[in-house]
């Protein structure tokens, strides 16, 4: 082939020497900066691989002569953004929590962390906007089963609710009427009456004035005798308009008869107490929050109680 | 058929010919200095003037505020929602320039384009430093020496000089002028500036100290759309060669009676005063930026040599063809006002006028509701339904203000602030605005269950202050939806 190189007139360029039905291809070698530039990224190449991971052995890559990984860096990263936020945290875990309100960029602080840590502890649960589900309360809301304020919102996601293996838990249980064989079916279905009149759902009935002696004989000790509440055992509300798990005669039948038995882990424990101090100021920002701890048992009025279905 | 052999030794570029303007003095050119020292006298003074606004904005007259998102001109303020006020000054400035170029044809480029001014101004510092135009010559061509790279090195070194007072001044207008003066020598200054103050320096050094004209000639797009919205009626500097041919070589032979002369003796004059370094007589072209110099030229020349001035004079395609037929050319003023012109600026002018009308109206409070979206509502114990809302009230004054947020279209609301009680709530909350920024409020609104799922509402801002001002903002009341 060489043989037939020529010099091609028009250009002025040398042939390659081949030629196909009569084409030919010119002899343009590449510019010497553009053959440089490709050697020098060879060059980048190999040194590359040498200082830093690159090669896939059988059980994990090279690790590179410089020792970098980007795990490391992430580390690295992180330790940097808790050393950027360790005064605000410190200055957090200093402060008792009634006082943070007072503090407003510390309380900002406060209810921003916990609501980044929201997303990741209590979500799954709660709901991502802490607007919970059957089972989970609401956070949303101004009903409380152990209580709306500061210190004890506070309390309870530090210590947990029900968690038998802890003292300072929240621990109540309520009896399981029907599975238990305290109450018949037809008591329940009594009880259940006098749960829906109430709580505003339905009007007085034969039912419901046998379900009030009822009440009172079996429930008025932890709901109180108007069915308010007792929050120092977490027992619920029975005349607002929110259920944890439905005020329909149903469901109101199910839990009378095997009662409920709702848990939440303790986060003291995981988290320490700055982080739980945060996630108590978000739930308590979210619009429910109460100014101080209301009296442990709401009697006060009984308003609400139609008076003909009073025990 | 051409072949790539015909392309052999044609170039398609053109090696640029120095140009070496002489110097003239005229009515044109003491107009030119007279713009170039007020144009100057703008773009360096603007920045330091002063404007009391107040202990809660800058005191600078004219800033430009990228980190806080304010321009500031005088009394108005503008906003980043505001810009199409900026807009509109662009269109206003687009039009104008329709209406200088068909009134008085290139008249932006001759004598108040930037690249115009500045050219002029370092063609005035080769000549001061250089000599005039022949001195200059004699200089570019001779060998290098001593003396040569002495006079070449102060040249450029006023050139660099001024290229930094013109980038230098540049910077002033972005941020509080004596307080950056200060950062920017004691080196405090940010990156941005500096490097804003380099690029700009090269730029003015390479544009105005070594391409001049060749800006004109093949950068600027601005002479090409100007070629096409010219007229027979716009201004251009017209060589008139009905007077002036046949040119004779000489004094002598034009004050020679026998032989029928035009007035040009073809001194060349116009050609060596031409910044651009065109030959005006050769008709218009688009290396003639209509700076007047040839005229004043021409003018001193047809005065020694006892003919009329105007040889070279400014005047309109049509008249050119009336005097070229023996007629009178039209007052100036004829000239200037016809319909196109006067549409031009009456378009020009509502533009202002509706600018400034808008601005005098406008309101400095605003407000903007936005609701939350988890949990869309919540049920309340005593069964009322409760939205919360980000409600965002903008004081656009210099001041903090007083004022209050309300509802409406929303029977039975109750309206409270975040971190508050509902049992203190009402339809109107009290809230302080910072000046000159947005504040934020996070607003509670219960209602009562019933009702329609996706109820429009209002949310009202009302200035407390004696001039007041409000602004409403619309919203939904959202429930359940099936209105139970």
């Amino acid at each position: 082939m060489a043989e037939n190189k020529r010099v091609d007139e028009p250009t002025g360029t040398e042939t390659v020497g081949h030629e196909w039905d009569g084409i030919e291809e010119l002899n343009t070698p590449l510019p010497r900066w553009w053959l440089w530039t490709f050697y020098a990224t060879i060059a980048w190449a190999v040194a590359y691989t040498v200082l830093f991971p690159a090669w896939p052995m059988l059980h994990a890559a090279t690790t590179g002569v410089l020792g970098w990984s980007s795990h490391a860096e992430l580390g690295k990263q992180l330790a940097e953004r808790d050393r950027q936020m360790a005064p605000v945290r410190n200055a957090i875990a200093a402060t008792d929590i009634t006082q943070l309100p007072s503090k407003p960029e510390l309380w900002q602080a406060a209810v921003e962390g916990g609501r980044a840590q929201f997303k990741v502890h209590c979500a799954q649960c709660h709901g991502s906007g802490a607007a919970g589900g059957k089972g989970y309360p609401n956070l949303n809301d101004d009903d409380w089963l152990w209580g709306g304020d500061l210190k004890t919102i506070e309390y309870t996601i530090m210590h947990g609710i029900r968690n038998p293996d802890h003292d300072e838990t929240r621990l109540s249980q309520m009896p399981a009427f029907g599975r238990d064989g305290i109450l018949t079916a037809d008591q329940i279905g009594d009880l259940a009456s006098y749960v829906r009149v109430i709580s505003h759902q339905d009007p007085v009935s034969r039912a419901a004035r046998r379900g009030a002696t009822l009440f009172a004989a079996n429930c008025a000790v932890c709901h109180g005798p108007e069915g308010k509440g007792n929050r120092t055992v977490g027992a619920p509300n029975l005349t607002d308009a929110i259920w944890l798990y439905g005020g329909d005669r149903d469901t109101i039948v199910q839990t009378i008869t095997n009662a409920r038995y709702g848990v939440m882990p303790r986060w003291g424990e995981k988290l320490g107490p700055a982080n739980v101090k945060m996630l108590a100021s978000y739930v308590y920002s979210l619009g429910g929050g109460e100014a101080a701890p209301k009296s442990q048992l709401a009697s006060a009025g009984s308003a609400n109680v139609p008076a003909n279905v009073k025990p | 058929m051409s072949s790539p052999d015909d392309l052999v030794g044609t170039s398609l570029y053109a090696k640029r010919e120095a140009v070496y303007p002489k110097a003239v003095d005229g009515f044109f050119r003491r107009l030119k200095w007279a713009i170039m020292a007020v144009t100057l006298a703008i773009y360096y003074v603007t920045p330091w003037l002063r404007w009391n606004r107040g202990p809660y904005a800058p005191n600078q007259a004219v800033l430009i505020d990228l980190a806080h998102r304010r321009f500031y001109m005088f009394a108005i303020e503008i906003w980043p929602h505001e810009f199409y006020y900026v807009a509109g000054l662009l269109i206003m400035a687009g039009i104008g320039l329709f209406l200088v170029t068909s009134a008085v044809g290139r008249a932006w480029c001759g004598y108040a384009c930037p690249q115009t001014v500045w050219t002029d101004l370092y063609q005035h510092i080769d000549r001061l430093i250089d000599g005039d135009r022949n001195a200059q010559f004699r200089l570019n061509k001779a060998p290098w020496g001593p003396a040569k790279i002495a006079r070449r090195a102060l040249k450029y070194g006023i050139y660099l000089l001024i290229a930094f007072l013109t980038g230098g001044a540049w910077i002033f207008y972005f941020a509080d002028a004596p307080m950056l003066q200060q950062q920017f020598w004691t080196g405090q200054a940010s990156f941005v500036a500096y490097a804003t103050v380099g690029v700009l320096t090269a730029t003015t050094f390479i544009f105005g100290g070594f391409m001049r004209e060749q800006v004109c000639v093949y950068m600027c797009p601005w002479p090409r759309i100007q070629t096409a919205m010219l007229d027979e009626n716009s201004l251009t500097v017209l060589y008139k060669d009905w007077r002036g041919e046949p040119r004779t070589h000489g004094l002598k032979k034009s004050l020679d009676t026998s032989v029928e002369t035009g007035d040009c003796i073809d001194c060349l004059q116009c050609v060596q005063v031409c910044p651009t370094g065109i030959d005006i007589r050769q008709g218009p072209q688009i290396g003639c930026i209509t700076c007047a110099l040839c005229i004043d030229a021409c003018d001193k020349v047809m005065a020694q040599v006892g003919h009329p001035r105007g040889l070279i004079d400014y005047c309109t395609a049509d008249d050119a063809e009336r005097e070229r037929t023996g007629g009178q050319g039209r007052p100036v003023l004829k000239v200037l006002l016809r319909p196109r012109t006067i549409a031009y600026f009456a378009v020009w002018a509502s533009i202002g006028l509706a600018m400034l009308f808008v601005l005098g109206a406008r309101t400095r409070i605003d407000i903007s509701t936005l609701q939350d979206r988890n949990p869309l509502y919540v049920r309340l114990s005593d069964g009322a339904i409760r939205n919360a809302f980000t409600v965002k009230v903008r004081n656009m004054e210099d001041r903090p203000r007083d004022a209050e947020v309300s509802i409406s279209g929303l029977p039975g609301a109750i309206l409270w602030q975040a971190g508050g009680d509902r049992a203190a709530g009402g339809r109107t909350i009290p809230v302080h605005l910072a000046p000159d920024s947005v504040t934020k409020v996070r607003l509670f609104l219960a209602a009562p269950a019933v009702g329609a799922g996706h109820q429009p509402i209002q949310f009202h801002v009302r200035a407390l202050d004696r001039e007041g001002g409000s602004a409403l903002d619309h919203a939904y009341f959202e429930r359940s939806g099936t209105g139970e």
